[in-house]
């Protein structure tokens, strides 16, 4: 049998080959998909020569000479545009974590709240999913702007905590950490409480296996963490000091502060991702069978460790993937930031830069490489999480 | 085949246009019957929709004379609303045909975008405006203030340059629409506006308490705005050029559109080359010979048109200033028509 399908096949004409037609249509996809590709660079290149617009990557060594007013990193009017970049990219960074961290705490406390058994909490969860779920985001953005300038005063009037924090419509001033020399002894101290808490979890996991006995490991950590540092703190001789804002001339100076620009398109991003998460949670949770928590209940766990032993860790993996998609949604919602002036990726690159130097090409391909970039790094953690949380089949 | 046939027909065409460059503008707005004019979202004045959705402004009536001229009916234009970011790749792309967009004359904008600047309509420069309770009368005092503007406009590098040279701190918050500029300083984001003073004097109608508010004396920038085509097209390049010079010299001699008809009977030589009685100064830019005529009849010359938008008479209440003609004490300075 064998031996008269071999001689079968070799009769056929290479033409009628199946695999050969395979390999071959996908050569001249591909082949055709490069060239497409090499013709648009090359004519692009070619038309903006004969427009006689400026083209390549030498803008980026140039000066701005514009101010941006948030800036993570040093940054004057005399930085370069490549300098311009990375500040609009570092505050793109930091919306979007800080969206993300935020987003996903109030999405979980929401779609909690919404499967509980008290009426009015899950009535309320519920409305405030349909209300910010079904309104525009740019709208909402403008709304908490306006709505933030319009509530706090001026700087005259500025509100105050403490005499340490003061709140008006250029933002909150906050006292402000100076480093001193033996400052990093803290830091030092800070990550060898995380690791003594890493290392206390093991042991405590280890010995509820050969005994049973269950030792109070949340606690005991958030001890280590924050109580070494503290110790350290006062043994190196108090290295840290604050730098307290004043008011003065128009408005106050030193300190760190937080724009109001900030401060709304956060909580924008925040309240209106939180109420697509508090769904996906509800999704998950709803997805774990009843069954699972009776057969919990009924080996004696109580609502709580039912909820975080046996619930949550099987939603996990209902949520987990709609979830990253939420998150990647969220960074790339943040670009809207342009609308009220918050120096983001956008507003800084694609905006002032591209106006002054008229490289739309090279300008927007980078931009849009950054969100790309961005965008697969979230979603492959996301998948590395979501593969040590799916089901471990035995 | 077909991937040899087609880079060669893009090459004929390229080398093709590239003889035949200096004639595409006009005959592609020739057979499409009307020209796609660049202008603001919204600056009174300028480029502003009135009530009936009819735009006005200066900038408008720039396109409006190029309408008359290449058409003789002024009323031949498609308006492009555009922000300040994307109107040079508007331009650039040929989305539209002419930018007439209070834009800034500069020497980055003229050399390294590939657009040309066909000359000055309005000469204005940057101020700043702050509210009167403040009690500031000098931009000087300004150090630590917050500052609200537009991006990618060359106020943004105008007020940064005015506080480095001063040694003053500030704080710049920029937004992308005028607009929100003007509703974030209004709800007191910023103690000063700064943009271009007829902006300032525009945007100023905007705020809820206009009384509240004034325009300090400094003008830290020359800010020469005018009409922007693209390079490389020399006969349009032309024709928006001598639009804005017809308007200028029909000011000068003294034809308005009220007394065109008359003025075309004149004994004047140089109205009458103005007129297209005498010469051929039309054909020579590939239009009729009464487009100055069209021009001066339909939208009026640079006084009339500066008096209707923006003089003293308008809300926005603006001298002539440097404005005035060059025998007045002012830059507009047209070459004669010979």
């Amino acid at each position: 049998m064998a031996v008269s399908e071999q001689a079968d096949a070799a009769k056929v004409a290479l033409w009628n080959n199946p695999r050969f037609r395979a390999l071959l249509s996908q050569a001249v996809l591909i082949f055709a998909i490069v060239w497409m590709g090499y013709e648009i660079v090359t004519n692009t290149v070619s038309n903006l020569e004969r427009q006689n617009i400026a083209s390549g990557f030498g803008f980026l060594e140039n000066t701005a000479g514009f101010g941006i007013i948030q800036t993570l990193v040093p940054y004057a009017e005399d930085s370069t545009y490549g300098r311009a970049f990375l500040v609009g990219l570092l505050n793109t960074l930091l919306v979007a974590f800080f969206g993300i961290i935020f987003a996903t705490i109030l999405g979980f406390i929401i779609g909690i709240a919404r499967l509980s058994k008290n009426w009015v909490i899950s009535r309320l969860a519920a409305v405030y999913v349909e209300v910010f779920r079904n309104t525009p985001l740019l709208l909402q953005i403008f709304f908490w702007y306006f709505a933030v300038l319009r509530a706090v005063p001026g700087p005259r009037e500025s509100l105050s905590a403490f005499g340490l924090f003061f709140l008006n419509n250029r933002g909150l001033y906050m006292p402000a950490p100076v480093f001193s020399d033996n400052a990093y002894i803290i830091l030092v101290a800070f990550i060898a409480g995380i690791f003594s808490a890493i290392a206390l979890r093991w042991w405590a996991k280890q010995r509820q296996i050969r005994t049973g006995q269950q030792f109070p490991v949340f606690i005991s950590s958030l001890g280590l963490i924050f109580g070494f540092p503290i110790i350290a703190f006062f043994a190196a001789g108090m290295p840290i000091t604050l730098d307290q804002p004043e008011l003065s001339g128009f408005n106050f100076k030193g300190g760190m502060t937080m724009i109001p620009e900030f401060a709304s398109l956060l909580l924008a991003l925040t309240i209106y991702t939180a109420s697509f998460i508090a769904e996906i949670v509800r999704a998950g949770i709803l997805a774990v069978s009843h069954g699972q928590s009776e057969a919990a209940h009924a080996l004696g766990l109580r609502v709580n460790p039912t909820l975080r032993l046996v619930v949550i860790p099987q939603a996990m993996r209902v949520i987990i993937p709609p979830l990253t998609s939420q998150f990647l949604n969220l960074t790339k919602n943040s670009s809207l930031a342009v609308a009220i002036a918050y120096p983001d990726l956008v507003s800084v690159f694609a905006g002032t830069v591209l106006n002054q130097t008229g490289q739309a090409v090279e300008i927007l391909l980078m931009t849009m490489g950054v969100y790309l970039i961005i965008s697969i790094i979230t979603s492959m953690f996301m998948n590395w999480y979501n593969a040590r949380m799916s089901l471990v089949e035995r | 085949m077909k991937s040899k046939i087609i880079p060669i027909a893009i090459g004929a065409t390229l080398g093709l246009m590239a003889t035949s460059a200096s004639a595409a503008t006009l005959d592609d707005v020739k057979a499409k019957g009307f020209i796609q004019c660049g202008v603001s979202q919204g600056l009174p004045g300028f480029s502003n929709p009135d009530d009936k959705g009819n735009w006005t402004g200066i900038d408008v009536d720039t396109c409006r004379g190029i309408a008359a001229a290449v058409f003789g009916d002024a009323s031949k234009i498609k308006y492009t609303p555009l922000s300040a970011k994307e109107r040079f790749t508007a331009l650039q792309s040929g989305e539209i045909d002419v930018l007439s967009r209070n834009t800034t004359w500069t020497m980055t904008r003229d050399t390294a975008l590939g657009l040309n600047f066909a000359g000055v309509n309005y000469y204005d420069g940057q101020g700043f405006m702050v509210r009167k309770s403040l009690g500031v009368d000098s931009a000087l005092k300004l150090g630590g203030a917050a500052v609200c503007t537009n991006t990618g406009t060359t106020t943004e590098l105008n007020v940064a340059d005015y506080f480095r040279a001063n040694k003053l701190e500030y704080k710049i918050v920029a937004f992308e629409k005028a607009d929100e500029v003007v509703q974030a300083y209004d709800k007191g984001r910023c103690d000063v506006y700064t943009t271009d003073r007829s902006g300032l004097a525009a945007q100023r109608l905007k705020l809820e308490k206009p009384d509240e508010h004034m325009v300090l004396p400094e003008i830290i920038s020359k800010e020469p705005l005018g009409p922007v085509v693209r390079q490389g097209d020399d006969q349009w390049f032309n024709i928006v050029k001598w639009v804005h010079n017809a308007m200028l010299n029909a000011e000068e001699l003294g034809v308005t559109s009220a007394n065109v008809d008359q003025m075309k009977s004149s004994d004047n030589p140089a109205i009458r080359r103005l007129l297209g009685v005498e010469g051929k100064f039309g054909s020579n830019l590939g239009l009729s010979n009464n487009w100055a005529y069209a021009i001066i009849k339909q939208v009026g010359n640079y006084g009339e048109i500066y008096e209707r938008n923006v003089g003293p008479k308008t809300p926005l209440g603006l001298a002539r200033g440097l404005n005035a003609l060059w025998n007045n004490g002012g830059l507009q300075y047209a070459p004669p028509i010979r």
